[in-house]
């Protein structure tokens, strides 16, 4: 079966004239256009792990109130995932990441400037509010009567509880490995789960549907938090204006609020 | 022929893909990757879940089905409209539908918890329960689509002819809506097969339990990009030999 000839051509032509026109277009918005006083303005992403979602949130409002003409998109995940995908070219222009081995994933691959540690967090143990089950400490996590969600070892999270774990000389018996922080938070949060193991800034940002219990070996495994502006951002005047406002003493103020302990 | 140009992007879209993932594929370390336990485990489970699944959804949905399609049935069009709803739901949404009934706090969870200190989540049944939800109204609606095309008649024969209701059902019914039966069944396999929301919501992860193929690449794609790549690669070759050799047995034939 054979195409008419002029009807190709002129699929073939409106194909270059579509591909033309994408690229005189450019990326909408111009990025790095600056507001009549200079600061900058414009739009940025910024990825960040699922345990900074509540602050960032905050941040990220408070930054625009106070810079008008600025946008911050923000995408909440695991860190393993963000760094994945950063280091498969996702558009970005902020990496905010739970632990410093995902951080080197991206900074091995070139793509990160500069990282640097905002703020540490550890692990508290999570019970759904009342602790039906009497959870008193890490021993019983190994207690297969009991139903336990951990973090993935993938992922910041879970890789600390597993350090926590060996420093406890316990063997927990988990009956779901989530794939992020929160996932595990809100196990807890339904009563599908009797414990968890998640970072101390989640239990307080889960108010009152959920109790915290403290435990010794926190101490050993403690997450520090890398924040950097990525090589390819596409605003990176933006970019470093809103890591520094993390680092100054609004950012301190608002992290300090929500369990997060500065970097030693 | 101009309808021809759709008709090659069509395919384009669906198969470029998929030779990107086989031409991606680390071959070298395949052998290694793919005997590892956990990949090993979950395809495991991923076949039995979905077979289990696929046998349950045929048993419910064909008698769910022959309801829907009876004609003059009060409320069809609401009927319909409710069991198309996991379609179009989110499934991680679907998850926590199910959480509500039955978890360990749901509607008839509590009552199960309480009584037998049984619960469903982080359990193989929450898997294939999980799956059930999102693929049963695929059969239900294709084994309806068969019921309203069939012809009525021979029904009306047998039982004039004396059948009762039963073997009307079994001899004359069942046969004739056998293809859309069948079709109906390999969509609920794939369908469950490929299933990631709702069973990473309900049942949870844990390898050799609960870790189905599709949460073992999510897992995989954030620290060995390779592995998770070779893990879909399995799957969809597993996929395809199970669908081909299906295809020609049960739905090519009329």
């Amino acid at each position: 079966m054979t195409l008419p000839v002029r009807a190709v051509r002129g699929l073939l032509a409106l194909l270059l004239v579509a591909v033309g026109a994408s690229c005189a277009a450019g990326p909408s918005g111009a990025p790095t256009d600056r507001a009549a006083d200079g600061s900058p303005s414009g739009e940025i992403t910024v990825l960040a792990a699922a345990s900074l979602t509540e602050t960032f949130g905050t941040l990220g409002r408070d930054f625009e109130a106070g810079h008008p003409g600025t946008r911050i998109t923000f995408s909440f995940g695991s860190s393993a995932t963000l760094a994945a995908q950063i280091t498969a070219g996702a558009p970005a222009d902020v990496f905010a990441a739970a632990n410093e081995a995902t951080m080197r994933t991206v900074a091995a691959a070139g793509l990160a400037e500069d990282p640097r540690p905002f703020v540490t967090n550890t692990l508290q143990i999570a019970v759904p509010a009342g602790n039906p089950a009497e959870v008193t400490g890490l021993a019983d996590f190994a207690d297969p009567a009991r139903r336990i969600a951990l973090c993935a070892p993938e992922v910041p999270c879970g890789s600390a509880a597993q350090q926590v774990f060996r420093a406890a000389g316990v063997t927990p018996r988990p009956d779901t490995l989530e794939a992020d922080v929160k996932a595990a938070l809100q196990k807890v949060r339904l009563g599908e789960v009797d414990a968890a193991l998640v970072y101390r800034t989640d239990v307080i940002a889960a108010g009152g549907e959920v109790d915290g219990i403290d435990f010794a070996e926190a101490a050993e495994a403690v997450n520090v938090y890398p924040i950097a502006t990525l090589r390819d951002a596409r605003n990176p005047e933006l970019a470093t204006a809103f890591v520094s406002y993390v680092h100054g003493p609004q950012g301190r103020s608002v992290l300090a609020d929500a369990g997060f302990a500065p970097p030693s | 022929m101009l309808i021809g140009i759709p008709a090659v992007i069509a395919l384009a879209v669906l198969i470029l893909p998929l030779i990107g993932l086989v031409v991606r594929a680390p071959w070298p370390r395949a052998w290694e990757l793919l005997t590892a336990p956990d990949a090993l485990r979950a395809l495991r489970l991923s076949l039995i879940t979905a077979t289990v699944t696929t046998v349950i959804v045929v048993g419910l949905g064909v008698p769910a089905a022959w309801l829907l399609a009876r004609p003059g049935l009060r409320g069809a069009g609401l009927l319909r409209a409710l069991i198309t709803v996991p379609l179009v739901l989110p499934p991680v949404v679907g998850g926590v539908a199910l959480f509500s009934v039955l978890g360990r706090s749901g509607l008839l969870g509590r009552p199960l918890y309480q009584l037998t200190g049984f619960a469903l989540p982080f359990t193989p049944y929450a898997v294939v329960l999980a799956q059930v939800f999102v693929a049963l109204p695929y059969l239900i609606l294709s084994v309806e689509g068969a019921l309203r095309a069939a012809d009525r008649r021979y029904e009306e024969a047998a039982a004039t002819l004396g059948a009762t209701p039963l073997i009307v059902f079994r001899r004359v019914t069942l046969p004739l809506i056998g293809p859309g039966v069948a079709a109906g069944a390999v969509l609920s396999w794939a369908r469950a097969l490929g299933e990631f929301g709702a069973t990473i919501t309900f049942a949870g992860n844990l390898p050799g339990v609960t870790q189905t193929m599709p949460i073992a690449v999510y897992l995989a794609l954030s620290t060995d990009p390779d592995a998770a790549v070779l893990l879909s690669v399995l799957l969809l070759v597993v996929s395809v030999i199970v669908l081909v050799v299906l295809r020609g047995r049960w739905v090519g034939r009329t």
